[in-house]
């Protein structure tokens, strides 16, 4: 980088913080940029050792297909960290919801999108119980949802006798299905490739709208340069994901349980970041006294929060069933773990008040790559499952000793120690504060040089 | 008695960063004494005492002590102790699931070869209960015990080790008559058997009783040092001593245009959350008047804080009885969003614990007791946000180079000023200030007070608690005296003087009369 051969100014703000907003620069995402790093490198490794088995079409179809109900369960599972909480119960609840569905169908002759209903109702009836013993009686939802992982296995298997239960063809598409060919003489699926420019749409349109925002408001804005390379990036990653999927084995396409995840990552990104609602959940996570003294109904936000776990862990249950065609009594087993995992390696931290979706969607796919990688290479479930405990322990050490360093994150640490080697190596300047780079993790306030 | 001192400090100076919390104090005790130790808050009294428990080792201060005659340098509080220096600090440490003898012996095990002897220390614990005069079981869970009889523990605790200096921060402060008295009591037989106290207190009244000598502290020097075996030492003079100050011209001027009184509490009575029986205010009854800036004195402990926070949506406490009218008309705040919605604001003595999220950036800081203001069908306005934070930032000239930048980042007075930014952002008819300066530098105060001035002359009422009666009399225009849940005086600043403020802060001779 040519920074190394001009000395550090405090004009100059160009560089690594301008980088970094390429990954949209702002505070809490420094965190995720490390973790994003390591999926990446995670992927690329993989992708040399399978001699690109990793990124054919049919793998990831696969990974989609295999990993899309535990990062549902870290969507919400994220929220329930934010707040200082943790749900155990999710692979219980998803396994009953998908007995209870299977049973509906199979022996009530109940139609399919009856049963998604009643299944995501079952979901709320749980969430509600268990957030009434959370929030308004104040058990710790450790043991709230210990006692519910037993209930709810036990449920799955009272119901069905500790026995698969089939489910029909037609219920299978929300676990199995693909987004359908049209008939228009192209080569491969036309569906999935305008979804994909719709994203990349989205992208382009997002980071306009970004700048012109900044602009009207006179708030700091990156370089022209930098927005364009990161909506080529994006964009870039997008569409060639998008091909990917589209030109795999016929028949298949980018799958409707990947959509249905899209889709919650939007809404729930959108929850999180601008509702009331979302603020309310870190307010709480992060200081929950001050909440409650600035007005925060801090029981209510408990509430809805464990009760979207649950909705969300039934709606992950009834999608494993439908792609393994029949519910069965050891569904969704350690699924809570591989959420924890996930939301933790994502960055979230275990005091609460910190973590977003899409790093906890991140965490999760360092997780499921991971998985298939070592899966593809031939490695034991044995040997996986020691990597992945290393893996989730390494991630929140290093994120511990960042924090005591006061960096945010692996690439905090690294752009600081450049920084103070480009000030020994400048002795006459004065020392460079760039805001960026300035970790959110040091309870210690200071103050800021201006 | 011998001439020689048991404890000699000798011009101790302690540092923090940024303050010189003591400076160059000097203490000197005599053996079997009831030396008392007298000053504001935040005059440095604890810091002293926790200098010579070992609380901040040798090393982290400068001067020098001399215990029973010989120079000693604890490095923690176990040194101290096995030297014979016990200290019994406000907050009781205490462990409520173990028994009055795990209690007692705790850290200091009656054991042979790491196998502890109950049936030894059950006697050993059956003696020390009668020496302090507390007839309990030594099984009793401390839990069990009122705070007058730990208080008892905590002495027999100190006295399982041999004490012989007993330090005591504020013994009394939590209790009743009763167990002050017993308290008092046994200080003094103490005494009678050899062992020296040293007593930090707030209640003049028990010093000028119980202590033989007195030493007064302020701003971090000691002031004097006063025989009452000599006699002419009463309240008064400990008083002067404690405030005596002259008043510098740091608050910035001001004409206030007060308008009619608009708030008014009456009756106000506060249970105590944990202890039912200890009410925290007692038949409170205050107004406020538009425009005006009503101070709150009081000593630590005094209730202040706790009347406060009831009245703001009963986060305080448990309501028993008293009404609010606001504008004429009663209201009834169950819950702090209908205290926000019907034009309150409190700002917490404690900024990190009650007053921020210390994750959150400034911009996010200063919309979040008012989200609403800012949404449409619960989704919030990004722009809006920053808007509405960049002009707080320049209005209160908040030191950021940025609004997106965490909380955590900023000074003290710039946190403060992001709270005050947040409570300004409701529209608040009357702000509640409790210790608004408390730990920031001198400049950020004086702009804390430019802001509260200028809210004042928006026709805001502004009640402002604070410790420091030279802030109270530069400030208010109305001071509130209360003392031990009450409010005992009413005085216009312009007639008030610290000397008469601490005879209300410290006694509840003279009443209300508003």
């Amino acid at each position: 980088m040519s920074t190394a051969s001009t000395p550090a100014s405090p004009q100059k703000k160009g560089g690594l913080s301008d980088i970094r907003k390429v990954f949209g620069g702002g505070q809490s995402s420094l965190r995720q940029f490390g973790i994003l790093g390591s999926l990446i490198v995670i992927i690329l490794i993989f992708q040399i050792w399978t001699d690109g088995l990793t990124l054919s079409p049919t793998n990831l179809i696969n990974v989609v297909n295999q990993y899309s109900y535990i990062l549902i369960l870290s969507i919400g599972m994220v929220m329930v960290i934010i707040m200082g909480h943790i749900d155990l119960s999710v692979g219980s609840v998803a396994a009953f919801t998908g007995i209870v569905v299977a049973k509906a169908m199979a022996e009530w002759n109940m139609p399919w999108p009856l049963a998604i209903l009643l299944g995501l109702a079952v979901g709320i009836a749980i969430g509600a119980w268990q957030g009434f013993w959370v929030a308004f009686v104040g058990v710790p939802a450790f043991i709230v949802t210990l006692a519910g992982m037993l209930v709810f296995r036990g449920g799955n298997q009272f119901i069905g006798q500790s026995t698969t239960t089939p489910v029909p063809q037609e219920f299978s598409f929300i676990g199995a299905g693909y987004l359908p060919e049209l008939s228009v003489p192209l080569d491969f699926n036309v569906l999935t490739m305008l979804l994909g420019l719709a994203g990349a749409a989205w992208i382009v349109w997002n980071e306009i709208h970004l700048r012109r925002t900044q602009k009207k408001l006179g708030s700091e804005m990156a370089p022209v340069w930098v927005s364009v390379v990161k909506v080529v990036v994006l964009a870039g990653v997008i569409l060639w994901a998008a091909w990917l999927f589209a030109t795999g084995r016929p028949g298949t396409s980018f799958p409707i349980s990947g959509i249905i995840l899209v889709v919650l990552v939007i809404v729930y990104s959108f929850i999180t970041n601008n509702t009331i609602f979302g603020r309310h959940i870190y307010a709480v996570g992060g200081n929950r006294l001050a909440a409650t003294l600035s007005g925060v109904k801090d029981r209510r936000v408990d509430f809805f929060v464990m009760m979207n776990m649950s909705v969300l862990a039934a709606l992950a249950g009834m999608i494993f069933v439908a792609r393994s065609t029949a519910s069965g009594p050891q569904d969704g087993n350690g699924w809570e773990l591989d959420a924890i995992a996930a939301v933790f390696i994502g960055g979230a931290a275990v005091s609460g008040g910190i973590g977003t979706v899409i790093g906890s969607i991140v965490g999760g796919l360092v997780m499921a790559f991971l998985n298939n990688g070592l899966q593809l290479i031939g490695a034991g479930a044995d040997v996986v499952q020691i990597i992945k405990g290393l893996v989730l322990l390494l991630a929140v050490a290093v994120d511990v000793w960042s924090k005591r360093q006061g960096g945010a994150s692996i690439f905090g640490i690294w752009s600081n120690r450049r920084k103070a080697r480009l000030e020994s190596q400048g002795p006459t300047e004065p020392p460079a504060v760039a805001p960026t780079n300035v970790s959110n993790e040091s309870s210690q306030p200071a103050d800021l040089p201006r | 008695m011998s001439a020689q001192p048991i404890l000699e400090m000798r011009s101790i100076t302690k540092e923090f960063p940024g303050v010189k919390a003591l400076s160059e104090v000097t203490l000197t005790v005599m053996p079997a004494e009831i030396h008392a130790i007298c000053g504001e808050n935040g005059a440095g009294k604890s810091t002293l005492m926790k200098v010579l428990s070992g609380v901040y080792p040798h090393g982290t201060y400068t001067g020098e002590i001399y215990f029973r005659g010989e120079e000693v340098q604890f490095k923690d509080i176990r040194a101290s102790e096995a030297a014979g220096i016990a200290i019994i600090h406000q907050e009781l440490a205490l462990i409520p699931e173990l028994s009055i003898t795990e209690n007692i012996f705790l850290g200091n095990e009656i054991a042979k070869r790491g196998r502890i002897d109950w049936a030894e220390a059950k006697i050993r614990a059956l003696d020390l209960l009668a020496r302090v005069g507390l007839e309990e079981d030594p099984d009793t869970q401390i839990k069990h015990l009122g705070v007058g009889k730990q208080q008892l523990v905590e002495i027999a605790k100190a006295l399982a080790k041999d004490v012989k200096l007993l330090i005591l921060d504020e013994p009394t402060a939590a209790l009743n008559e009763d167990d002050s008295e017993h308290l008092l009591d046994l200080i003094r037989g103490l005494k009678g058997k050899g062992i020296t106290s040293i007593m930090i207190s707030h209640k003049l009244n028990e010093i000028e009783e119980i202590a033989d000598e007195i030493t007064i502290i302020r701003d971090g020097h000691t002031i004097e040092t006063l025989d009452v075996k000599a006699g002419g030492v009463d309240e008064d003079r400990i008083i002067r001593g404690m405030v005596g100050r002259s008043l510098e011209s740091r608050f910035p001027d001001r004409t206030p245009h007060i308008g009619d009184v608009f708030f008014e509490v009456k009756d106000w009575t506060i249970q105590h959350p944990q202890v039912p029986e200890r009410l925290v205010a007692k038949g409170s009854s205050f107004n406020v008047r538009r425009g005006e800036i009503v101070g709150l004195a009081g000593l630590m402990g005094a209730g202040r804080t706790e009347l406060a926070m009831s009245i703001f949506g009963r986060s305080y406490g448990n309501y028993l009885a008293g009404t609010i009218v606001k504008d004429g008309k009663e209201i009834v705040l169950k819950d702090v969003e209908s205290a926000i919605e019907h034009g309150l604001a409190y700002v917490s003595e404690d900024r990190k614990q009650l007053g921020l999220n210390l994750l959150d950036t400034i911009k996010r800081s200063i919309v979040a007791a008012k989200l609403s203001k800012i949404s449409k069908r619960g989704v919030v306005d990004d722009s809006q946000e920053f808007g509405i934070a960049e002009e707080y930032r320049k209005q209160l000239r908040i030191k950021t180079p940025s609004v997106d930048v965490g909380v955590s980042k900023l000074s003290g007075g710039n946190q403060q000023k992001v709270v005050l930014a947040k409570w300004m952002f409701t529209d608040p008819d009357l702000l509640i200030l409790d210790e608004p300066t408390r730990g920031i530098d001198v400049g950020a105060k004086y702009e804390i007070y430019t802001i509260i001035q200028a809210l004042a002359a928006q026709g805001k009422g502004v009640i402002l608690i604070s410790s420091e009666l030279p802030e109270l009399l530069g400030i208010a225009d109305r001071i509130y005296t209360v003392f031990e849940g009450q409010i005992t005086d009413n005085i216009p600043a312009s007639e008030a003087n610290p000397e008469a403020l601490m005879r209300s802060m410290t006694s509840a001779k003279k009443k209300a009369n508003a």
